[in-house]
C-alpha cells in the first residue's frame, strides 16, 4: 500500500508541473481526457471490478453529475466549482437508492445486474429528456465561466482532471487494502459464503456503489463544462459503460491500477486515430484490441499482480508454531461437555415450496460437546445448518445462541456472534489464495481482526490444518481433501464458539478420515462446541458425545451412540423396516 | 395529455404490434444464444444491420428483389454464426466475456459499415414500400406486415423444433448440462455450431425486415439494444415464443404511451417494465 501511495504521489507531482512547460493547449486537453477516463474507469472498478457486479449504469451516474452541474450553472448561475459537490451528491444518492432496492433481491447478480443498471440508465435519460431539466434541445454551458485554476482554460481543465484522477485512484487504493475491499473481493467469488463468514454484504455493496457513483458524478460535472453542451442522447447511452468496462477489463479489474492503465491506453489509441484522420479505422482497432485482450488475456494487463497482495503484510508477523502444540488461539473452554446450554433451538420450521424440510425441530446443544446430527438424505440436516448459520430465515421457531435470538439476524451478524460453518462441497473463494481465504474469515468472523493480524492468524490455522505449504496457492490447485481442510481452516480462523461441520469427511480416504478425526478432537479440546453432520459412522462413533437423528424434518431420536443404534425408529428410518423386533 | 380518438388509438396499437414483431424477431436469436449457448451476443444487432445494408446493396444496386436477398444473406450469416461459435468454444469464453468480445465485434462491424456505406442515412426504395392495405379505418403497410409474418413463422418454427423434435430435445438437454448430454450421446459441439448459425441467420432475416421498413445509419445499431434486451429478458431466456410475446407487449405499450403523451416518453415504459419484472420475479427470467 505504501508503494502504491508513493507511486500515485510521484505521478501526481510530475504531472502537476506539465502545464508550466508551455506546451500547446492541445496536449493539456488530451491529457484532461485521459484523466477523465481514468476517473470514470477507476470509479467503476471500485465497485464493479472489485465485487464482480458489472454495472452498465455508469452512464446514468456520470450523466446525473453532468446534468446537475449543467442545470445549476446555466439556469441558476451557481459558481461552477460549487456545483461539483452537488453533482457528486446527486449521483451518490441515485446510486445508493438504486442499490438499496436492487441489492435486496438475491437473484439480481451478474448479467441481471448489468441489465437492470442499463435499463436504469435509459429510464433516467428519458426522464431528463422529457422534463425541464433538459426538455429536448440539450443545455449550453458556453456562458458559464471556467474557474481560473491554471494560466489558461485548457490548463484549468487539466488541473481539475488531474486532482480528481489522483483522488479517485487514491480512493481505489485505500478501498483495495481496506476491510471494504477484502469484503468486496469475497463477494466477487461467492457472495453467499461471504455473508455467512460475516461480511455485511448488503451494506458493503451499497457503500461501494455509492462511492463509485459519486466519483463518476464529479467527472460528469467537469465534463459538462469541458464539452460546454450536453444532450441526453449522448450522455445516457450504452457507449459510456461499455467503454469503461473495456478499459477496466483491459487493465485488469482485480488491481487498483488496472483501470488507470486501461483508460490511458484506450484513450491514447482512440485519440491517435482521430488525430490522424482515421476515426473509423480507430474504432475498428478498438474493437479488435478488445477481442484480442479478452481471448488471450482475460485477466487484463495487471491480472497477474494481485496474487502477491497479502504477502507483504504476512512477512511483518512472526510465524507461529503449530496450533495443536500451542493451542492458544482458540478461546479456552471446558474440555468436557457441561450441562450449560449454548444453542437452544425450539419449534424450528422451514418449508421450500411445499416441502416441509424442518417440521418443528427442538435441539439443545451444550457448551463443549460434539453433537452428531444424523439422518437419511433429505431429512433436514443441511437445512438445519443453513438456518442456524443465517443463510435462510426460518418460517417459525426460535434459535437462541447464548441468549440471543439468531432467527432475526442477518447471516453476517450470526457469524459475528460466534458461529461458523463448513460446506459439504467446499466453496472456497476461487480468486483468493489459500491464505487470503482464511484471513478473510478471520477479519469478518467473530475473531474480527484487522487485516494484518488476520493474515498472521491465517498462517496459524494453515499450520493447524497442514496447509501452510499451500498458503500462496489458489484453491483450484488443492485436492478434495485439502479443500475440505481449507473449509475447516476458514471456519476456525473466525474463532467460533459453535462450529457447524457439514459432511466434512465425505469423499475422504480412511487414512484422511483418521487425520480429520484427530483434528476435530483437537478443535473440541480447545473449547469449541461442534455440531457434526456426517454419514461416516466410524467417525460419528469415535467423536460424538451425543447424537440427534432427524427424519422427514423431525427429531426421531436423541441420546448417546448406543441408545441411538437401538432405537427402532432410527432403524426403520434407515432400513425401511417398520415392524417391531419380536 | 388529451386522450386520442379511438381510430388513432387502434392505429397505434397496430403499429405497436408491428414494431413488437421486429423486437421479437431481433430478440429471438439473442434469446436462443443466451439461453441455450450461454452467450450474450451483442453483435447480433450489428449483424442485423449488416444484413440490412446487404439487402439494401443487393436490391438497390444489384437489382434483386429485397426478399430474394435472403437467399444470399441467410446462408452467409449462418456461416458467420458457425465461425463465431467455433471461436467461442475454442477459447471457452464465459457469458460475461462473450458480451465484451461481441461488443468488440459490433464496433468492428460498425466501422466496416461506416467505411462502405458512410454514416449518411440510406433508404431502400422497394416496390413493397409503397403498398399499404386498408382495413376499415386502419392502414396496414406491407413491409411491416411481412415483418410480423416472418417473426411469427420463425418463432413458431423454432418453438416447434425445440419442443417436438429429437434435435430440439438434444439442444435443450445440452444447454442444461452439456457434460451429461454428451455422455448420453448428444453431439454438443455440433449442436452449438448449428444453433449459433441459426441465430446469426435470424439476425440476417431481421436485417432484411429492418431494411424494408426503416432508414439505415451505422449508429442505429445501438438504438435497438436496450429495448430488445428488455424483450428477451421479459420473454424468458432460451424460449422461442417469449421474445415475440414480450416484444409485442413492449411495442404496444410504447405505442400507447406515444399516442397519449409524447414519443420521447416511450423508453420509460419498456425499461421501467423490465426493472419492475426483474425486481419482482427475478427467478422467472
Amino acid at each position: 500500500m505504501t508503494r502504491g501511495f508513493a507511486a500515485i504521489l510521484i505521478a501526481g507531482g510530475g504531472l502537476a508541473v506539465i502545464p508550466l512547460a508551455g506546451l500547446p493547449p492541445f496536449y493539456e486537453s488530451f491529457l484532461y481526457l485521459v484523466f477523465h477516463w481514468i476517473v470514470l474507469a477507476t470509479s467503476w472498478n471500485i465497485f464493479s471490478g472489485y465485487s464482480g457486479y458489472f454495472s452498465f449504469g455508469h452512464g446514468a451516474f456520470f450523466g446525473a453529475g453532468m446534468y446537475t452541474t449543467a442545470y445549476l450553472a446555466s439556469r441558476f448561475e451557481v459558481p461552477f466549482l460549487s456545483t461539483l459537490p452537488v453533482a457528486a451528491g446527486v449521483a451518490m444518492l441515485l446510486g445508493g437508492t438504486l442499490g438499496a432496492i436492487v441489492f435486496r433481491v438475491r437473484e439480481i447478480r451478474g448479467e441481471l445486474f448489468a441489465l437492470v443498471t442499463l435499463a436504469f440508465t435509459f429510464v433516467v435519460g428519458t426522464i431528463v429528456l422529457n422534463t425541464p431539466i433538459d426538455g429536448g434541445p440539450g443545455i449550453y454551458l458556453s456562458a458559464v465561466p471556467v474557474p481560473a485554476i491554471g494560466p489558461t482554460g485548457a490548463s484549468s481543465f487539466y488541473y481539475m482532471g488531474l486532482v480528481l484522477a489522483l483522488g479517485t485512484v487514491l480512493v481505489a487504493l485505500v478501498v483495495f487494502h481496506s476491510r471494504l475491499g477484502a469484503g468486496l473481493f469475497a463477494v466477487h467469488d461467492d457472495e453467499d459464503v461471504a455473508e455467512v463468514l460475516g461480511v455485511p454484504t448488503y451494506r458493503y455493496k451499497i457503500a461501494a456503489f455509492s462511492l463509485s457513483c459519486g466519483l463518476a458524478g464529479v467527472a460528469g460535472g467537469i465534463q459538462a463544462l469541458f464539452l460546454s453542451y450536453v444532450t441526453a442522447g449522448e450522455t445516457f447511452s450504452i457507449i459510456v459503460p461499455l467503454t469503461v468496462v473495456l478499459m477496466c477489463v483491459l487493465g485488469g479489474t482485480r488491481h487498483w491500477a488496472g483501470p488507470v492503465v486501461g483508460a490511458a491506453a484506450i484513450t491514447s489509441l482512440l485519440y491517435a486515430f482521430t488525430a490522424g484522420n482515421h476515426p473509423v479505422a480507430g474504432k475498428a482497432v478498438f474493437g479488435a484490441v478488445l477481442i484480442v485482450v479478452i481471448l488471450f488475456m482475460p485477466e487484463g494487463l495487471l491480472g497477474r499482480l494481485p496474487k502477491r497482495r497479502m504477502v507483504g503484510a504476512y512477512e511483518l508477523g512472526t510465524p507461529t508454531n503449530g496450533a495443536i502444540a500451542t493451542g492458544s488461539a482458540l478461546p479456552v473452554g471446558h474440555p468436557s461437555p457441561t450441562r450449560e446450554l449454548l444453542l437452544d433451538v425450539r419449534g424450528l420450521r422451514k418449508a421450500f415450496r411445499g416441502v416441509q424440510a424442518l417440521d418443528g425441530v427442538d435441539i439443545e446443544i451444550r457448551r463443549g460437546e460434539i453433537l452428531g446430527l444424523l439422518g437419511p438424505n433429505g431429512s433436514g440436516k443441511s437445512t438445519f445448518i443453513n438456518l442456524v448459520s443465517g443463510h435462510f430465515r426460518p418460517d417459525a421457531g426460535k434459535i437462541r445462541f447464548d441468549g440471543r435470538n439468531l432467527a432475526v439476524l442477518e447471516a453476517h451478524a450470526v457469524a459475528r456472534s460466534g458461529i461458523a460453518r463448513t460446506y459439504q462441497i467446499p466453496r472456497p473463494f476461487a480468486h483468493l489464495t489459500v491464505r487470503e481465504n482464511v484471513a478473510t474469515a478471520a477479519m469478518f468472523g467473530s475473531a474480527n481482526l484487522a487485516r494484518a493480524a488476520a493474515v498472521r492468524d491465517a498462517h496459524h490455522w494453515l499450520e493447524f490444518t497442514d496447509l501452510a505449504s499451500f498458503a500462496n496457492a489458489l484453491p483450484d490447485d488443492l485436492n478434495l481433501h485439502q479443500r475440505k481442510f481449507l473449509e475447516l481452516a476458514r471456519a476456525l480462523s473466525s474463532r467460533p464458539r459453535l462450529l457447524l461441520l457439514d459432511e466434512v469427511l465425505s469423499g475422504l480416504t480412511p487414512t484422511e478420515i483418521d487425520g480429520a478425526v484427530d483434528l476435530i478432537r483437537a478443535i473440541r479440546d480447545q473449547g469449541t462446541t461442534i455440531v457434526f453432520v456426517e454419514h461416516v459412522m466410524r467417525a460419528v462413533m469415535a467423536l460424538t458425545d451425543r447424537i440427534v437423528v432427524l427424519n422427514h424434518g423431525q427429531v426421531i431420536a436423541d441420546g448417546n451412540a448406543a441408545e441411538i443404534m437401538e432405537s427402532a425408529e432410527v432403524v426403520s428410518a434407515y432400513l425401511g423396516y417398520s415392524g417391531t423386533y419380536a | 395529455m388529451a386522450l386520442p380518438s379511438a381510430s388513432l388509438l387502434a392505429q397505434s396499437i397496430l403499429s405497436g404490434l408491428f414494431i413488437g414483431a421486429l423486437y421479437g424477431l431481433l430478440g429471438l436469436g439473442l434469446s436462443l444464444s443466451w439461453g441455450l449457448l450461454r452467450q450474450i451476443n451483442l453483435a447480433h444487432f450489428a449483424l442485423a444491420f449488416l444484413g440490412a445494408y446487404l439487402c439494401y446493396q443487393l436490391s438497390s444496386v444489384g437489382g434483386m428483389d429485397p426478399l430474394a436477398t435472403m437467399l444470399v444473406i441467410v446462408p452467409g450469416f449462418f456461416g458467420i454464426g458457425v465461425a463465431l461459435q467455433w471461436v467461442f468454444s475454442r477459447f471457452r469464453i464465459s457469458p460475461f466475456n462473450s458480451l465484451l468480445v461481441t461488443f468488440g465485434l459490433t464496433v468492428i462491424i460498425e466501422s466496416v459499415i461506416q467505411s462502405l456505406w458512410t454514416a449518411d442515412f440510406r433508404r431502400l426504395n422497394s416496390s413493397y414500400g409503397d403498398i399499404t392495405f386498408r382495413i376499415g379505418a386502419l392502414y396496414v403497410p406491407l413491409p411491416e406486415l411481412l415483418t410480423l409474418v416472418l417473426s411469427l413463422v420463425m418463432s413458431l418454427a423454432i418453438w416447434a423444433t425445440l419442443r417436438h423434435t429429437d434435435l430440439g430435445r438434444a439442444m435443450r438437454a445440452a444447454a442444461q448440462d452439456g457434460g451429461i448430454a454428451t455422455a448420453f450421446g448428444v453431439n454438443q459441439k455440433g449442436l452449438a455450431l448449428l444453433l449459433s448459425g441459426v441465430c446469426a441467420a435470424l439476425a440476417g432475416v431481421a436485417g432484411v425486415c429492418i431494411a424494408l421498413s426503416y432508414t439505415l445509419a451505422p449508429a442505429q445499431i445501438y438504438a435497438w439494444i436496450g429495448v430488445v434486451f428488455a424483450a428477451v429478458m421479459l420473454g424468458g431466456l432460451g424460449r422461442a415464443l417469449g421474445p415475440l410475446i414480450a416484444g409485442i407487449v413492449i411495442g404496444v405499450s410504447e405505442s400507447i404511451t406515444m399516442a397519449i403523451t409524447a414519443p420521447s416518453w416511450a423508453p420509460l415504459v419498456s425499461f421501467s417494465l423490465l426493472i419492475v419484472v426483474l425486481l419482482v420475479r427475478p427467478g422467472k427470467v
